[in-house]
């Protein structure tokens, strides 16, 4: 019997590891190669970069040749200030929807998370009209408009489910203290939410980050692009320099893959806790 | 589906209270932007797709003409059946293929007895915070017939002459395609299956165990069942996600023509060249409104069918 959980559990960790290397492989030979001169990336792919194969002539193409620290501003822009006004807003929205009872709660409710089901792509004609009729064609700000209203709906989604599993014992004491209802929601409701803000967070901030529809879209022009879209534009430009692309392409990932190894507990902690909610 | 402005204020049998201001400012500027940005450009582009340019500018009134154009004019008719049937064959092979990983990584992952759990788990979801533009580009280099990595590593293992260039030819293009958007994008419904496995009580399991059920049986018998409603979850979101959200790796691959020769195209695309135009073709708002608005009515048709059929028999089966 113990043998065979033994068994077992070799057979599963064999799956599991023939899944991380199919995972990690690609990420593998790109980063490796960027690091490499011509010669070497195309005559031993898999090769280290040592010695006479080693080369940073592709990150000095693409520092030199790019505006990828202006693409990064744009994205860091865009992807922030979104998801602040997503926090901030949806649980605004989530607190009156969940604390106080009106005419035609249960509606409103309703309405915000419809675009749960209905992706705001499906509007882009019109979307483009209206951005270009406010003069904010080519900006970051039509970006961040439409990403915000893209993100309310989950956020407003999981914060009401959070807040209402949440006793309305504390914020009745804080009344009681005399608090107004602002400062409420300032000093009692957003520190509760803390939890599932990372949760929020991360379903917000992934389609926001790689999103090439509506940078393509929208703000195409040479000062808004963000990375995802000047990484695109750029790898159509230098296709031939295949270490300035590869170069390029671990430019692109690096950051996020850092970022991912510092927070990557909380934010699957977060994604499964949001899931069992949802 | 619009709610009268006023309805946030306070009802009239409450009126001894005073109007409670704050109710609004909460709400307001979440449904402000929400429905400006995300409600009202989906009803225009509605309204837009009853609309045509006219001769002599401006536009008019034609009813559903447009829609009649796309389904009868044999141009429009041929490029909207290759899409929409190219999505049916994406969303069935994420459903056959993508689905069913997802669900076995994550049975072995929330195995309680498992080592490294954690460490799997970061690096199953890290494809999927990747880039669609990086994700493309790296395994257009890796199938390169150029590069060689592929060809190369098919020759160590015997299997050189096999090698095609996948992603140029018209018979395997979609197909690798989407093993690509597999890779990137398991890592989603791993994690809500997995969320959905690691919260089913302990008690539940061991009364299975105690009942003479082997790890097998347990899983299909006991797990299986309780974890339905995440399927049916991971069904209607793998659907709306393949009718809209296929285009980001599609244009970043194949390019906006979706090669090729249309072999890629999805609704995604074509409604990209409706809108836009391509090469000689002009764009045209209005055809692109009407594509849209199919494509609405097609994810339309997907969520009612998933609230109205999947999800109520599965609440059934639960209770």
């Amino acid at each position: 019997m113990i043998v065979r959980e033994r068994l077992s559990a070799t057979t599963i960790h064999v799956i599991l590891l023939g899944w991380t290397a199919l995972a990690l492989f690609p990420l593998f030979v790109i980063v490796l190669n960027s690091w490499k001169s011509r010669k070497a990336i195309f005559g031993e792919p898999l090769g280290l970069p040592t010695g006479e194969a080693f080369s940073a002539k592709g990150y000095a193409s693409v520092l030199s040749n790019s505006d990828f620290p202006l693409f990064f501003g744009n994205s860091l822009t865009v992807t922030g200030v979104s998801l602040a006004l997503i926090l901030l807003f949806g649980a605004m929205a989530a607190h009156a929807l969940t604390e106080y009872r009106f005419r035609g709660n249960t509606l409103i409710g309703l309405y915000l998370i419809l675009g749960i089901m209905v992706p705001i792509r499906l509007g882009t004609v019109a979307l483009l009209n209206l951005i270009v009729d406010l003069g904010l064609a080519n900006t970051l700000t039509a970006l961040i408009l439409v990403y915000t209203a893209q993100g309310l709906p989950v956020a407003i989604f999981i914060f009401s489910e959070f807040l209402r599993s949440v006793s309305h014992e504390i914020k009745d004491s804080a009344r009681i203290d005399g608090l107004s209802e602002y400062r409420i929601f300032l000093e009692v409701v957003l520190p509760l939410v803390r939890p599932v803000i990372a949760t929020v967070a991360v379903f917000s901030m992934i389609p926001i980050w790689n999103d090439l529809w509506f940078p393509l879209i929208l703000s195409p022009g040479e000062n808004t692009r963000t990375v995802t879209l000047g990484v695109q534009q750029f790898i159509g430009q230098y296709t031939v320099d295949w270490g300035a692309v590869l170069a390029a392409l671990s430019v692109a990932i690096l950051p996020v893959l850092v970022l991912y190894v510092i927070f990557s507990r909380q934010l699957i902690r977060g994604i499964t806790a949001g899931a069992v909610k949802g | 589906m619009s709610i009268p402005s006023d309805d946030h204020q306070q009802p009239d049998k409450l009126a001894r209270r005073p109007i409670r201001w704050y109710i609004l400012v909460f709400l307001a500027p979440a449904t402000i932007i929400y429905t400006v940005f995300a409600i009202y450009p989906i009803v225009e582009s509605l309204r837009l797709s009853l609309y045509a340019k006219e001769t002599g500018g401006g536009s008019g009134f034609v009813g559903f003409a447009n829609y009649v154009r796309l389904f009868g004019e044999p141009y429009w008719a041929t490029r909207f059946a290759n899409a929409f049937w190219n999505n049916v064959v994406l969303f069935a092979m994420h459903m056959l293929i993508q689905n069913p990983i997802a669900l076995a990584l994550a049975a072995l992952l929330s195995l309680p007895t498992l080592t490294g759990a954690a460490t799997y788990r970061t690096i199953f979801f890290l494809p999927t915070l990747l880039s669609v533009v990086v994700v493309g580009f790296v395994w257009q280099l890796i199938l390169s017939p150029l590069w060689g990595i592929t060809p190369d590593a098919m020759q160590a293992i015997g299997l050189g002459a096999w090698f095609r260039p996948w992603l140029g030819l018209e018979s395997s293009a979609l197909v690798t395609v989407t093993l690509i958007s597999i890779w990137q994008y398991v890592g989603i419904p791993l994690m809500l299956f997995y969320a959905a496995l690691i919260n089913i009580p302990e008690e539940t399991i061991e009364a299975a165990r105690i009942d003479g059920l082997g790890g097998w049986a347990i899983f299909w018998k006991v797990k299986f069942p309780l974890i339905l409603p995440t399927l049916g979850l991971v069904g209607i979101l793998t659907y709306i996600g393949n009718f809209t959200a296929s285009f980001d790796l599609i244009y970043a691959i194949q390019g906006g023509l979706a090669g090729p020769d249309y072999a890629t195209d999805v609704m995604g695309t074509f409604l990209f060249r409706s809108f836009f135009g391509f090469q000689s073709q002009l764009g045209d708002v209005y055809m692109g409104a009407t594509v849209a608005s199919m494509l609405f009515f097609i994810i339309l048709v997907g969520v009612g069918t998933y609230l109205f059929g999947v999800q109520r028999r599965l609440q059934r089966y639960e209770s």
